[in-house]
């Protein structure tokens, strides 16, 4: 229903804009729920080109970027000293998507101007910025990378080219891999539909991430009141020694 | 809800942020827990390593298991409190110098963690603690095979320490230790063991135990039970420091590891009874020697990844 109106309120707004093709987008979910039992998440995304003309010549490329909440982290690197490995320098990196995954239905260079990606920051080199590297570090940009690696390993970070299936250059669908280590909050999507490498439209919406049930109740309170979380983990450990110790005695005096 | 979990089985811990097996900690619970009934060990300086290699960060395996150590001592010093083999004037007295240790402990566990140099400060404690630990074990444990092989008598130690623990002030009388000594040195080496426990997420029994027979002189039959005594408020206030500044005491952790940790020590005291302790002692020093090694390796050799993320004024 949101998407509904939200696709709406895009048509009635882009009447004004001159544009001959936009896009319509479905998602199989807009909300991740993280639950007891969380292991990660596919979302799909589904949509079409409209258009109210005759297709336009050029390379038509469509680009899907999911971006979690973002959060300044500290990058630390290790130096040996005294014979072991200690972290020694800190780059603060201000601005970070928690997650960050960008799909594509054709390499991403032949789709996209490097002019677009430096305006709307596409890609995932674009989408993280620096600016807290102390003067005194050499190669500050080493820290960026680092960040760029360690979360592409955790999946986290991923650059899925090609991944888009694109049919007679009107539906397109893809599926995005959330991995289980996810940060909550709202998770920016947009989808551009490109001629040419140039954007020619673009459609926002946003996934809602978030703790459920009793994982949402323990965070809250460990955070909120977190004194009577610590005296209920307490409690919990005592009584649970306390049943432990009974049972067992009870055991073995039958 | 319950087919999806059995089918996966894995479990979302809502502090750690991390998605582990259920089994895996609950196996884990119980290996710590059968040596921990086998050997009469608390186990916390053997769990709280494992922790980190399945992947849970360090202050979060630190805190959380100072809560799960709680549970185990408590049904522990219950039995010791039915037998009336805790001296309760000496472990209010070490638990006196344990709260003020687990404070100084944590002050400095939270300065290290602002410079980010907090687990490198925990894996050292640990390479080095483990290390003397499991030396020490294996020479004890040689050396009681051969005293057994060869059949000579064993030759009682005096107690060297004795003079020293009475020439100091503020002496008290400790009535079921049969002692009267100055409270330094119990209020001392309670100090101490609050440190461990607020650094290393230990009851710190390890170090308690030997300290009480070998400083104080306190009678062989009250010492675990005090010990137990002393553990469950240090670690007790350990976990409530943790909950409250750093918010990484995690409950599902603790409760998963508890479970484990119960049934395990239970078998543990069976097989304990049954089986020759000092080959056994062997396999446990060999074991803390291993997990010692693992740590020591990953501080000494390069690592694949020079860089580390971490969050930003924690």
């Amino acid at each position: 229903m949101r998407i509904l109106s939200l696709v709406i309120l895009f048509l009635m707004l882009s009447k004004t804009v001159v544009a001959s093709e936009q896009i319509v987008l479905g998602l199989s979910q807009d909300e991740v729920a993280i639950t007891a039992n969380f292991d990660g998440s596919q979302i799909l995304l589904f949509g079409a080109i409209q258009r109210d003309a005759p297709e336009p010549d050029g390379k038509m490329g469509v680009i899907i970027t999911i971006a979690g909440p973002s959060k300044p982290i500290a990058v630390r690197k290790k130096e040996k000293r005294f014979g072991i490995w200690v972290n020694n320098q800190t780059v603060e990196v201000d601005a970070a998507p928690s997650f960050y995954a960008v799909a594509t239905n054709a390499p991403f260079s032949e789709i996209l101007l490097d002019v677009e990606d430096l305006r709307n920051k596409i890609s995932i080199e674009r989408a993280i910025r620096s600016v807290g590297a102390p003067m005194h570090i050499e190669n500050s940009q080493s820290f960026t990378e680092a960040v760029i690696r360690i979360r592409k390993d955790q999946k986290l970070y991923q650059l899925l080219e090609n991944e888009i299936l694109v049919d007679q250059n009107t539906l397109f669908r893809t599926a995005i891999d959330m991995p289980a280590n996810l940060t909550e909050g709202d998770y920016f999507t947009k989808i551009f539909l490109t001629r040419d490498g140039e954007i020619v439209s673009q459609f926002d919406t946003t996934i809602d991430v978030k703790k459920v049930g009793l994982e949402r109740f323990l965070f809250n309170l460990s955070r909120q009141n977190p004194l009577i979380y610590g005296l209920m983990s307490l409690a919990i450990a005592i009584f649970a020694g306390w049943v432990a110790s009974s049972f067992f005695r009870y055991i073995r005096h039958t | 809800m319950f087919i999806k979990l059995s089918e996966t089985m894995q479990i979302y811990l809502p502090i750690a942020e991390v998605s582990v097996n259920a089994f895996l900690l609950l196996g884990l619970g119980g290996f710590v827990g059968v040596l921990s009934g086998m050997f009469g060990v608390g186990g916390g300086f053997l769990m709280t390593p494992l922790l980190f290699f399945i992947g849970i960060p360090p202050a979060v395996a630190v805190a959380t298991e100072a809560n799960q150590i709680v549970a185990s001592s408590f049904s522990g010093a219950l039995a010791h409190l039915r037998r009336k083999t805790v001296d309760l004037r000496m472990g209010t007295v070490l638990l006196g110098g344990g709260l003020i240790g687990a404070v100084l402990g944590l002050y400095v566990f939270n300065y290290l963690k602002a410079l980010g140099q907090v687990d490198l400060l925990v894996k050292l404690c640990y390479v080095v603690f483990l290390g003397v630990i499991g030396t020490l074990m294996f020479v004890e444990s040689l050396n009681a095979i051969r005293r057994a092989r060869s059949k000579t008598t064993v030759i009682n130690r005096t107690n060297r320490h004795k003079g020293l623990v009475h020439t100091l002030p503020l002496k008290m009388r400790f009535k079921t230790s049969g002692l009267y000594i100055s409270v330094i040195p119990p209020f001392a080496v309670g100090i101490f063991v609050g440190i461990l426990s607020a650094i290393m997420g230990v009851g710190g029994g390890f170090i308690m135990v030997p300290a009480m027979i070998y400083l104080l002189g306190m009678p062989t039959k009250v010492v675990v039970g005090t010990s137990l005594f002393q553990i469950i408020f240090v670690t007790g206030f350990t976990t409530l420091l943790h909950a409250t500044t750093n918010y990484t005491v995690d409950i599902a952790l603790a409760v998963l590891l508890l479970i484990g940790g119960v049934v395990g020590a239970q078998i543990g005291t069976q097989i304990g009874a049954k089986m020759q302790a000092e080959q056994l002692r062997i396999l446990l020093s060999v074991l803390v020697l291993l997990v010692c090694l693992k740590l020591a390796m990953d501080l000494l050799i390069e690592p694949a990844e020079l860089f580390s993320l971490g969050k930003l004024g924690i």
